[in-house]
């Protein structure tokens, strides 16, 4: 546990100290719900039935983004390797590591959400359920990005390939996400939606630190 | 026994030699096979009640869909292999595969939509099958992708391996959510081998057919595992 403060505290700490790193994926996300209503012209209704597929694939980029740096500092200081060597579990360092990263990058999403979300004129049941497939299903996306950040950690100078690997994983979450925000349109029990996000949510935390692990080892041979 | 096993029937050296013997059987096994599935089927196989002589274009499609999925089936077994008995010929193996498998889902792709026109009137919709390939193939390309960008061999392997086994873990869910999502496509007609719903005079050249295309697949692996092999030496 101690291990687990200490990471975080010092990860918060280097963000806190150059704080447009933290600002990059929250602007984009805000700049890129911003732009939908504008390309859209004044067609409010169409607007306000695409609300959850913009948020959520405003979401979806923003994450892709942050992913880019995730273990970059890392690498480029030589942390890794001392990662790889340290007498802890790399599983559990990986663990600590990614949830900070979605608690400092992903976390200010949510938070800012509601407001973008009244911006688009969502009710206040559809802000609540917006909220809930965020928190479920955000920590999926930020883990499986970690995977394709971990493999493309010695690639230099290819941007766009950790989205063309990434994004094919991110359909089911897209999928069950936005099908609850439009069930709660009608009035309908989204309770499979959200079981379905938490199982998910529950296997990708039990399996994809482990599984960054091995892409990491791979990785650092590079 | 694993020991005898990896000594004797592993070695890049065996394969080799083995699918060179084979090469000339897998031929001549393909050119009978496919043979009969054509003319046969666009000859003697009967017109459907309903879709008339459009379902002939079946006899492409649906062994294409079998090799888009078995090929990414092939890759994820050599990529287990790969990743956790490091055995070399199966990583020589799931890379070979890769843009195979990507043309035969392109193939699929392809056909499926000249079939669709006809038949739905449309030459492409989001329905939960078309768009459970379309992701598959992006899945091939990531991995193509992701091959071609890394140098040192052994990491190029073991990546390609790990995205390779997420992807496969990942496609039974990506399937059902899909089919969650959005279903029109026709059932499938041959899985249910109790009773098919295909009359045997279409069902033995498109069987035929589907043998033809996998043997046609592991004539080409073969080729260019045999190239591969002799490019590293």
């Amino acid at each position: 546990m101690n291990l687990f403060w200490m990471i975080l505290k010092n990860e918060l700490r280097a963000t806190w100290r150059q704080a447009f790193a933290w600002l990059t994926p929250f602007l984009f996300f805000a700049l890129i719900i911003f732009l939908f209503p504008i390309a859209l012209g004044s067609n409010f209704i169409l607007l306000k039935q695409i609300t959850p597929a913009i948020i959520w694939i405003a979401a979806l980029l923003a994450i892709l983004l942050s992913l880019n740096s995730l273990f970059q500092k890392e690498a480029d200081e030589g942390y890794l390797e001392n990662w790889l060597l340290s007498p802890h579990s790399l599983t559990f360092i990986i663990s600590c590591k990614l949830f900070s990263h979605w608690l400092i990058y992903v976390f200010p999403l949510i938070l800012i959400s509601p407001l973008l979300g009244f911006l688009l004129h969502l009710s206040a049941q559809e802000e609540g359920v917006l909220i809930i497939t965020l928190l479920l299903g955000t920590p999926v996306l930020t883990l499986f990005g970690a995977i394709g950040s971990a493999l493309t950690i010695g690639i230099r100078g290819h941007g766009l390939l950790l989205p063309i690997l990434i994004m094919p994983l991110y359909v089911p979450v897209l999928i069950f996400a936005t099908g609850a925000m439009t069930l709660v349109n009608f009035n309908q029990s989204i309770a499979s939606e959200i079981a379905i996000l938490s199982a998910l949510l529950l296997v990708s935390i039990t399996f994809i630190p482990w599984l960054v692990g091995v892409a990491l080892r791979i990785g650092v041979d590079q | 026994m694993w020991h005898w096993l990896k000594q004797n029937f592993l070695p890049v050296k065996f394969f080799y030699q083995t699918s060179t013997m084979l090469l000339p059987w897998l031929i001549f096994l393909f050119v009978i096979l496919f043979s009969y599935g054509m003319i046969a089927g666009l000859f003697f196989a009967p017109a459907d009640y309903q879709q008339g002589d459009g379902f002939r274009i079946m006899y492409v499609h649906v062994p294409s869909c079998f090799l888009a999925m078995g090929i990414y089936f092939v890759m994820a077994v050599s990529a287990f292999l790969t990743l956790v008995f490091r055995i070399k010929i199966a990583a020589i193996c799931m890379s070979c595969s890769a843009p195979i498998g990507a043309w035969f889902t392109f193939l699929a792709l392809v056909t499926g939509s000249i079939w669709g026109k006809p038949m739905w009137g449309t030459w492409w919709i989001w329905d939960a099958r078309l768009t459970s390939v379309l992701i598959l193939l992006f899945l091939y390309l990531g991995f193509i992708a992701l091959q071609s960008v890394i140098y040192s061999t052994r990491a190029r392997e073991r990546a390609g391996a790990l995205i390779a086994l997420v992807g496969a873990i990942n496609l039974p869910i990506i399937h059902y959510s899909v089919i969650w999502w959005n279903t029109l496509h026709q059932g499938p007609s041959i899985s249910k081998f109790a009773t098919p719903s295909i009359a045997p005079a279409m069902l033995y050249p498109l069987l035929a057919m589907i043998a033809a295309f996998f043997i046609f697949y592991f004539i080409i692996l073969f080729i260019r595992m045999q190239n591969k092999i002799l490019r590293a030496i």
